[in-house]
């Protein structure tokens, strides 16, 4: 069946509202054509990720649409950036294309978009309803807007974003449609070990394995014993999303859609059960590694952007330490948590242990890393994927609590007793 | 909801794009995992890891990953290291985009198409194909 469109739909479409509309409207109506969608729906708020510089073609896209005065119709923010504006100094890139990033980022402010500047808006004090109709894009936020939050997006790329914010309409499609939210596949939790259950590296590494084994299909998970809170649910959609082309699972329990394993099914038989052991989890972690022995120069945190609640972790864990002299510890978090971290009194302590607060953009996407020929240590199974690419950086992915002892004893220090209780074998 | 059509984003009206199969593994996230200045792959847990898809016919079960895979597509384009085609199994908004937006914005044609398991499989990298503008993909020589 055709994309059925509406008259001012198609009003538009042919230039009513001029060029910017129209060129937004083309992009919107052609990705609907793809996804199969019979019509467009309205959408009540956006999340941007084109703001982040991948080269000049994205950027004479938005000039483009900026120059033509498109304006955002619903409350739009912006992804994280390839620039930290409030610390500047930390770009060690080209300046020339810190200069591009930074027209980048104008144009879409210029647009009306807000300059939250974060991987994580689902953090931000507004954030979409339950059953709200929204397009976002980065991958780790539409996993969690619809999974966590019950709010519904289809698995955005760049582009449509914008596109989506400026006409106010999206394709009815995938994500946005009931039928498609169901889960078709379990993931069973076997016996772990109590250190494991607790650990930061739980969600990380199942979420790993759930979206390399799922592809586009939507999970549920079984079998996790205490309800997580939201630091959990963000690892696990980040890893999946990362791993695979997951726009949203179920945890059995404790996201809106899966009070029961029953409802997350839609009362079907899945097409597929998956029991996930100790093993596999400590496989999919040894699979992100890649770095051997000790050595340490970096440890990165905060991708997705830390919380208040995971910086309060980390501050916690660090105990009134400080971070060894030759390693480098940077934590990416928006400047929205950063502001309620200062009001805490925690950024002060975190910087004068040794730590670098990153705001408005991440590690992996932009060079401020100061060392990159020796290894980084991190606890998101998403900047263990990508960095070993994006920076040529080796890496090893371990807790968090690893991470901070690691730090502060200047080397890899990695506690193996989460995995085989009460015994060493590592 | 209707099924996604076999062509996702149409190829030129000149007449078929014809290339080199390149028939990835696993999926490739297009952000964090390859290069717009090279062609190359850079996702070092990739098996197809230093390939290069410039111009090739891009061949994936699924899209991967990251939004900004839509920009690094769109980039590729303009420094001329993106894929003749890409054939696929299952939509993906990502992938779709980066086309979409780079004949909306450059008038670049580079067909997305969907075939099925079967005919994936059948996909093998070093084969020459055509793919029409119905999103038939024809191989051309086997060797």
């Amino acid at each position: 069946m055709a994309l059925h469109l509406t008259d001012e739909d198609a009003r538009r479409l042919d230039g009513g509202d001029g060029p910017a509309i129209r060129l937004a409207m083309r992009v919107v109506v052609r990705l609907a054509e793809a996804l199969g969608a019979e019509e467009l729906l309205d959408i009540s708020a956006a999340h941007v990720d084109s703001c982040m510089y991948h080269g000049r073609a994205p950027l004479e896209f938005a000039e483009r649409l900026a120059a033509d005065g498109a304006t955002v119709v619903v409350p739009t923010t912006l992804n994280a950036s390839s620039l930290d504006l409030l610390h500047p100094d930390l770009y060690r890139g080209d300046p020339e294309e810190g200069l591009l990033a930074r027209r980048l980022m104008d144009a879409y402010v210029g647009m009306g978009c807000r300059p939250t500047w974060t991987c994580a808006p689902y953090q931000l004090e507004e954030r979409p309803a339950f059953g709200e109709q929204i397009a976002w894009a980065e991958s780790n936020a539409i996993a969690f807007a619809n999974s966590v939050l019950g709010a519904r997006t289809d698995r955005y790329g760049d582009f449509v974003d914008i596109c989506a914010a400026v006409t106010g309409r999206a394709p009815a499609a995938g994500l946005h449609l009931d039928e498609n939210r169901l889960a078709t596949i379990v993931f069973r939790l076997g016996e772990l070990t109590p250190e494991l259950y607790t650990s930061s590296l739980l969600p990380q590494v199942l979420g790993t394995l759930v979206g390399s084994v799922v592809g586009n299909r939507v999970p549920v998970i079984d079998g996790v014993p205490d309800p997580p809170g939201e630091d959990w649910l963000k690892a696990l959609g980040s890893a999946a999303a990362s791993a695979g082309s997951v726009g949203m699972f179920h945890v059995v329990g404790a996201t809106p859609e899966a009070p029961t394993l029953e409802v997350a099914l839609g009362g079907r038989q899945p097409d597929e059960v998956v029991v996930v052991r100790s093993d596999d989890l400590r496989r999919t972690r040894d699979l992100l590694t890649t770095a051997v022995g000790s050595d340490l120069a970096t440890v990165s945190l905060g991708t997705p952007h830390y919380s208040v609640a995971e910086i309060g972790r980390f501050v916690e864990a660090l105990a009134g330490r400080n971070v060894h002299p030759a390693v480098d510890v940077y934590i990416s978090t928006g400047r929205g948590v950063l502001d309620e971290v200062e009001d805490r009194g925690w950024a002060e302590g975190l910087r004068s242990a040794g730590v670098t607060i990153v705001t408005d953009t991440c590690t992996y996407v932009t060079p401020i890393l100061r060392e990159t020929s020796r290894p980084a240590m991190t606890d998101s199974a998403k900047w263990a994927y990508y960095a070993p690419g994006n920076l040529g950086v080796d890496v090893v992915l371990a807790s968090t609590r690893e991470c901070v002892e690691s730090a502060v004893a200047g080397k890899v220090v990695l506690d193996d007793a989460i995995w085989t209780e009460g015994h060493f074998d590592g | 909801m209707a099924e996604p059509p076999q062509v996702q984003v149409a190829g030129p009206s000149s007449g078929p794009v014809e290339g080199v199969v390149l028939h990835l593994d696993e999926p490739l996230s297009f952000w964090g995992g390859f290069d717009s200045a090279s062609g190359e792959i850079i996702d070092r847990h990739h098996p197809q890891l230093g390939r290069s898809v410039a111009g090739r016919v891009l061949v994936m079960r699924t899209g991967r990953g990251s939004s900004s895979g839509s920009s690094v597509l769109l980039e590729a384009v303009r420094c001329g290291t993106a894929p003749a085609a890409i054939v696929m199994v299952e939509a993906d908004a990502i992938v779709a985009l980066g086309a979409i937006v780079a004949d909306e914005f450059y008038g670049v044609a580079l067909p997305v198409v969907l075939v099925s398991e079967a005919e994936l499989a059948g996909l093998c990298t070093g084969i020459r194909v055509g793919i029409d503008r119905d999103g038939t993909v024809r191989t051309i020589n086997a060797d």
